[in-house]
């Protein structure tokens, strides 16, 4: 399988990374070179495989249903949680409106 | 004041500093001044993105201090080591090489930081990569490249320290830092170290803890770490590993004592070695050092046994898929509204600014990755791409697993090639990544696997050789690489020309 511009353009877009013409134009090839390199995969025969989920099995582990169980990942950090925000206003996070 | 001057306390490994620490033989201010020393004369290398040379003295005093009032010292103690800036340090600019995460600094510390600064390790700095890891040879990185402090034989060329843990290679060959932390995805720990004549482990899967280390492929991420001898990383390793319950794949297992059990006698231990490693476009240097490796651990006791892992020229493809995939959806969180970046063009709704924020912040291999990745997760694609590498992943370790009824540890070589040039293969994204050729299979199975230092080829370059072993047997891997190492008898280092 190859992709076009196209669907390179649709792509991107899904990925929510804005691309001009030139830069999709650099990226068809080097992703048909890519995909036409993993096209190979398909030679293997897999009847019978489960596709592989952890390489080592495990239990899912749950944390004691408490509040702030660990404090470094539990709440009341909001000033912590927002020191890093490119805009944050009124103890929340900023962003451009949404409703118009 | 120690008898030993500067550049002679920069050559000390992590268990002479520790030792001669604890022994009075020099304190540990000494130890990191003169590092921060070596460090603040190789910008020509930029192998660090920050330095902080007072998180690694204030360490320091702190261990001297111990010292004289008498407590007891941690394994570490007195070690200023360098930190890949993949992993978050309070305080500390954490950026993962990328400009999306220019100036974020962390308020919490990695799990495998917080261990190492525990056991009285101090930080040098945050050590340059591949932009999220994503590289073989440290170009990707948005604070541009680290050059190895090796060079061929007469030529003033720049050469890779290799990828992604180039800055943690290049620091360590240099002597900057007795140690570094690295991470390993697909060979990010290995392949530097092989290409810069040091060593480095990555251990099983679930080992160390992921928690505070920027995800890249979370089902394959895994921290180890990079020094100048096996049993600095068996140490430093000890100091590094641990259950952690904030990583929900984290192993739930004692840490065993690897320095304290290292053993280079080999008797009664199979070596298999996987006659599909034999590939078309492997250096004839490469391949000598592996018949070296093979004789030197038949020396060392070890039985030798022919193998077959079927699998191993699909494990690359598989990999271009499954950790592209899983980077799509972790990198998601790079939104420009929690942290980092934000570009918000003039009139911008929301979804503009993600999507500029994100065509900012992202260089071309990490949108090349994310966008392979997004398109092997879409509709339609899911199942002929992604499903189709988990089950090739599947049979990958399955290969590993009926290996081991044959053999104990696996030697192959770390890389196909020795140091390349720097921007010799950066126009073929796909010649890159055949870089991790020999690395990928074991981390697609999640198993221990460490590079050590076999020799030069003709041009002076170092040569890695890369030993795997079975799920949580890290101690087997470290016996057979101390074999080698013992061995190998490689004292090379680079010139200084920085």
């Amino acid at each position: 399988m190859s992709v076009d511009k196209a669907t390179v353009a649709k792509i991107a877009s899904l990925a929510r990374i804005s691309m001009d013409d030139a830069a999709l134009d650099r990226m068809v090839p080097e992703l048909n070179k890519i995909l036409g390199f993993v096209e190979q995969l398909g030679q293997v025969d897999v009847t019978g495989v489960e596709p592989m989920t952890a390489v080592i099995a495990q239990p899912l582990r749950l944390r004691d249903d408490v509040v702030n169980a660990d404090p470094l990942t539990g709440g009341g950090v909001r000033d912590a949680v927002l020191a890093n925000a490119p805009a944050a206003e009124h103890g929340f996070f900023g962003v451009p409106k949404v409703i118009e | 004041m120690s008898e030993l001057t500067q550049p002679e306390l920069t050559h000390l490994g992590v268990q002479a500093i520790r030792d001669g620490v604890a022994a009075g033989t020099f304190t540990a201010r000494e130890v990191a001044e003169a590092c921060n020393a070596a460090v603040a004369d190789a910008s020509a290398l930029n192998a660090f993105i920050v330095t902080t040379p007072d998180h690694a003295l204030a360490a320091a005093d702190k261990v001297d201090a111990d010292r004289a009032a008498g407590r007891e010292l941690g394994l570490m103690a007195g070690v200023p080591i360098g930190m890949k800036d993949l992993f978050a340090t309070n305080g500390v600019q954490t950026t993962a090489a990328s400009h999306i995460l220019e100036g974020f600094t962390p308020r919490y510390e990695s799990t495998v930081s917080q261990r190492l600064w525990d056991a009285g390790a101090g930080m040098l700095g945050k050590l340059n990569l591949d932009q999220f890891a994503m590289g073989s040879s440290n170009e990707t990185s948005y604070f541009g490249d680290v050059v190895s402090p090796w060079r061929r034989n007469g030529s003033t060329a720049g050469l890779t320290p290799g990828g992604s843990s180039g800055g943690s290679s290049a620091a360590v060959a240099a002597r900057l830092a007795p140690a570094a932390t690295g991470t390993d995805t697909g060979g990010s720990i290995r392949q530097p170290a092989a290409l810069t004549g040091i060593c480095g482990i990555k251990p099983t899967y679930g080992r160390c803890s992921r928690w505070g280390v920027v995800a890249f492929a979370s089902s394959l991420d895994q921290a180890g770490p990079m020094a100048r001898s096996v049993a600095d990383c068996a140490l430093m390793l000890q100091a590094m590993a641990g259950f952690d319950p904030k990583d929900s794949t984290s192993l739930d297992l004692p840490v065993p004592d690897w320095s304290g059990a290292l053993n280079a006698d080999l008797k009664g231990k199979r070596v298999g070695i996987p006659r599909e490693y034999r590939m078309d476009g492997t250096d004839a240097a490469i391949l000598k050092a592996w018949d070296d490796g093979i004789a030197w651990l038949k020396d060392a006791g070890a039985e030798v046994v022919d193998i077959s892992l079927p699998h191993t020229e699909y494990a690359l493809p598989a990999y271009y898929i499954i950790a592209p995939a899983e980077a799509s959806s972790n990198l998601a969180r790079y939104d420009g509204v929690r942290y980092g970046l934000r570009d918000l063009p003039q009139g911008a709704n929301l979804q503009d600014m993600y999507a500029a924020t994100r065509a900012a912040g992202f260089g071309d291999e990490v949108k090349r990755r994310i966008l392979i990745g997004t398109y092997v997760l879409s509709a339609g694609y899911y199942d002929a791409y992604y499903t189709q590498a988990m089950k090739v992943r599947a049979l990958v370790a399955r290969d590993f697993a009926e290996a081991w009824d044959k053999c104990d540890v696996i030697l192959a070589p770390t890389a196909p090639n020795t140091a390349f040039a720097l921007g010799e293969k950066l126009s073929d994204p796909l010649a890159m990544y055949l870089n991790d050729v020999f690395s990928v299979p074991a981390s697609l199975a999640g198993l221990p696997a460490m590079s050590v230092p076999a020799g030069l080829d003709p041009a002076g370059l170092p040569l890695g050789l890369q030993l795997i072993g079975r799920p949580l047997d890290e101690q087997g891997v470290l016996n057979a690489a101390l074999a080698i190492e013992q061995r190998a008898g490689f004292t090379a280092q680079p010139d200084r020309w920085w």
